[in-house]
């Protein structure tokens, strides 16, 4: 504290240093619960195995599958699309364009949608317009639904919408912070638009959109709500080999685990030790963005 | 493109028209068909929010028109008004969507939502707007470093795994210490609600705390202001707009958060505004809960879409809501004379 103080500066400085005592007394609050039950549940086997008919019992391995598929699934749909529309925002879009203006306002706005619309959306749209119009489209009605169910493929779809602000915004952010002079002598060496654009400023923006790959990821692995009516499952005995099969979920594994076993005490060890397993999930890949960010800021200022 | 290029240089010869970049040719096709895929992909985001809207309408909407979903939930006035059920004695809000005689009054969905989001704000915007005061104006840059993102990582923890924390130690916990009559209640979300938004809301603050221009600090002090004086009376005032931006995102998040309130509000749906211990039924957790077993296409099935509608609604003018604010802080700043 400066010289002078008075009751009043200490009284602020204290009220305001608890808020954030508070909030990081919490975090730990949550951690440590979290860790100190749930880790000695965690082996090998617990990692690799298949869960029990009750999910009490066995692994939670259906789950992490499940789970990496997803996201992986949801990685290929959001990048193209995410990255492009950076691209166009910050290399194509003339200044003022009306079009940026309204792109850029979808994207706030889609960032805001609440995840359970998103849900609604996954199934209205993906499940029954796109899934079911293929069925009708290229198979007998008699046959039963082929695509119009829920299914991986439905519920990667969503999450790639859901996380599409996220990529977008982290790599806009990297393209804006690529040097203008690499752009200005790539010009001048002769390359076209286009050229400049993949062989100059991408490689450049590399760690950037990595840092909104990151981010999505973490996102995308710990949403529920989009995911309950477009695939996931309660309980698969099997792994899903085809984009129209079910999967488990770690998230909805959580949900399904805290709210629906018959004996929550017998179900606890479990339960920890799965949120744990998602909390070290969503943790790592964040703190893998922070470092990425961390790096491409420092090598913006060294310039 | 060319022709206006030619026209150009034909009428100032001397000084031809500035062009964009590494345009000033015929482009090859690969410059052409990577722009076109690139504008073509840019319009995802657009067409997205288009389709959530579409999708999510056209289902509800002919809750309206059909004559045998009219007959089921008795029109659009039923779905707010109370009824003398069957059964009852006085006329009530029910929200009980299956069995013999469906009852749907949205009207406890809408108390449940509003009680615990109002809750879950009270708990939150003062919390992370003075954890912003800190950070920002009392913390060494050192600190700040290693506060920001600490504070931050707390944003990236699902909602499945605070509702999670909210039903499996945290409602034990205030049972046992507050005495509440019931495990599960609207209090319980609140909390957990809170330590969700708690996070963006002090991000947002932070970052408008940090961005008051400097000037303004040093020369409030430089008039032999305290340092309580320069940020409750110079720096809080100049950030409030961004604050406030803060607020509104928190809000609209905490309307449409699910997992907490579905797994540790209770979920039964009561019309009781002012009694915090009491369960309590969120839109959300509604939608959560209901969608999986109801038929496409019954007048059930529409009610929970004509929800969802009401949510993208309200979170659509919440986001607008915080831009514009935001922006009017900006036109503040750039306003000025000296920047």
């Amino acid at each position: 504290m400066m010289r002078g103080a008075s009751r009043t500066d200490w009284v602020l400085f204290a009220l305001s240093g608890s808020a954030v005592a508070l909030m990081l007394l919490t975090l730990v609050g949550i951690l440590v619960p979290v860790f100190v039950e749930g880790l000695p549940r965690i082996d090998l086997v617990f990692l690799t195995a298949q869960p029990s008919a009750d999910l009490v019992g066995g692994g939670i391995w259906p789950a992490i599958f499940g789970t990496t598929l997803l996201t992986l699934l949801m990685t290929l749909a959001v990048v193209p699309a995410g990255v492009a529309t950076a691209i166009y925002l910050t290399e194509y879009a003339p200044r003022r364009s009306r079009l940026a203006t309204v792109v850029r306002a979808a994207v706030h706005n889609l960032a805001g949608v609440p995840s359970i619309v998103f849900g609604l959306f996954g199934l209205g749209f993906f499940v029954l317009f796109v899934g079911r119009g293929l069925d009708a489209l290229l198979y007998d009605p008699a046959d039963g639904p082929v695509w119009g169910q829920p299914a991986v493929l439905w519920s990667s779809l969503t999450l790639a919408v859901l996380t599409l602000p996220v990529v977008i915004v982290t790599t806009e952010e990297a393209l804006r912070a690529v040097p203008h002079d690499l752009r200005l002598a790539s010009y001048g060496l002769g390359a076209t638009r286009w050229q400049t654009i993949a062989q100059v400023v991408l490689p450049n923006a590399r760690a950037g959109i990595l840092t909104g790959v990151v981010l999505a990821v973490s996102r995308g692995a710990g949403e529920v709500a989009p995911i309950i009516f477009t695939g996931a499952a309660n309980f698969l005995p099997y792994l899903p080999t085809d984009l129209r099969d079910m999967y488990m979920h770690l998230g909805y594994h959580v949900f399904a685990l805290s709210t629906q076993s018959p004996n929550v005490d017998l179900a606890r060890p479990t339960l920890f030790a799965t949120v744990a397993v998602l909390l070290t999930l969503t943790f790592s890949l964040n703190l893998v963005a922070v470092v990425l960010r961390a790096r491409t800021r420092s090598r913006a200022h060294a310039r | 493109m060319t022709e206006r290029a030619d026209a150009a240089t034909v009428e100032k010869a001397s000084r031809p028209a500035p062009r964009p970049l590494g345009t000033g040719y015929r482009a090859p096709w690969s410059d052409r068909i990577a722009e076109a895929v690139i504008r073509g992909l840019a319009l995802v985001s657009v067409l997205s929010i288009a389709l959530i809207f579409v999708f999510i309408a056209k289902e509800a909407i002919p809750l309206f028109f059909e004559p045998e979903a009219q007959q089921e939930f008795g029109g659009l006035a039923a779905l707010f008004s109370p009824r003398t059920w069957p059964g009852y004695d006085a006329s009530v809000f029910i929200w009980q969507p299956v069995g013999g005689t469906p009852k749907m009054n949205l009207v406890p969905l809408f108390v449940g939502t509003l009680k615990i989001t109002v809750l879950g704000m009270l708990f939150s915007v003062p919390l992370a707007v003075l954890a912003a005061i800190f950070v920002s104006q009392y913390a060494t840059r050192r600190a700040r470093e290693v506060l920001k993102p600490a504070l931050e990582l707390m944003a990236s923890i699902p909602s499945v795994v605070l509702g999670f924390f909210a039903l499996m130690v945290l409602a034990s916990l205030m049972q046992d210490t507050l005495g509440l009559p019931s495990r599960l209640n609207a209090l319980v979300a609140a909390v957990g609600l809170a330590i969700a938004i708690a996070p963006v809301v002090f991000t947002v603050s932070e970052d408008a705390l940090s961005s008051v221009p400097r000037e303004l600090a040093a020369a409030a002090l430089a008039l032999g202001a305290r340092k309580h004086q320069v940020v409750l009376r110079i720096v809080l005032p100049a950030a409030l707009p961004g604050i406030a931006a803060g607020a509104i995102l928190g809000f609209g998040r905490a309307i449409g958060e699910t997992m907490i309130v579905l797994m540790a509000s209770g979920n039964a749906a009561v019309v009781e505004l002012f009694d915090p211990t009491s369960s309590a039924r969120t839109v959300t957790a509604t939608i959560a809960s209901e969608l999986g077993e109801v038929t496409p296409g019954d007048a059930h099935w529409r009610v929970l879409f004509l929800l969802g509608s009401l949510l993208f609604v309200v979170t659509f003018v919440l986001n607008r809501l915080a831009v514009w604010v935001v922006e009017a802080l900006q036109r503040r700043w750039t306003a000025g004379a000296s920047r």
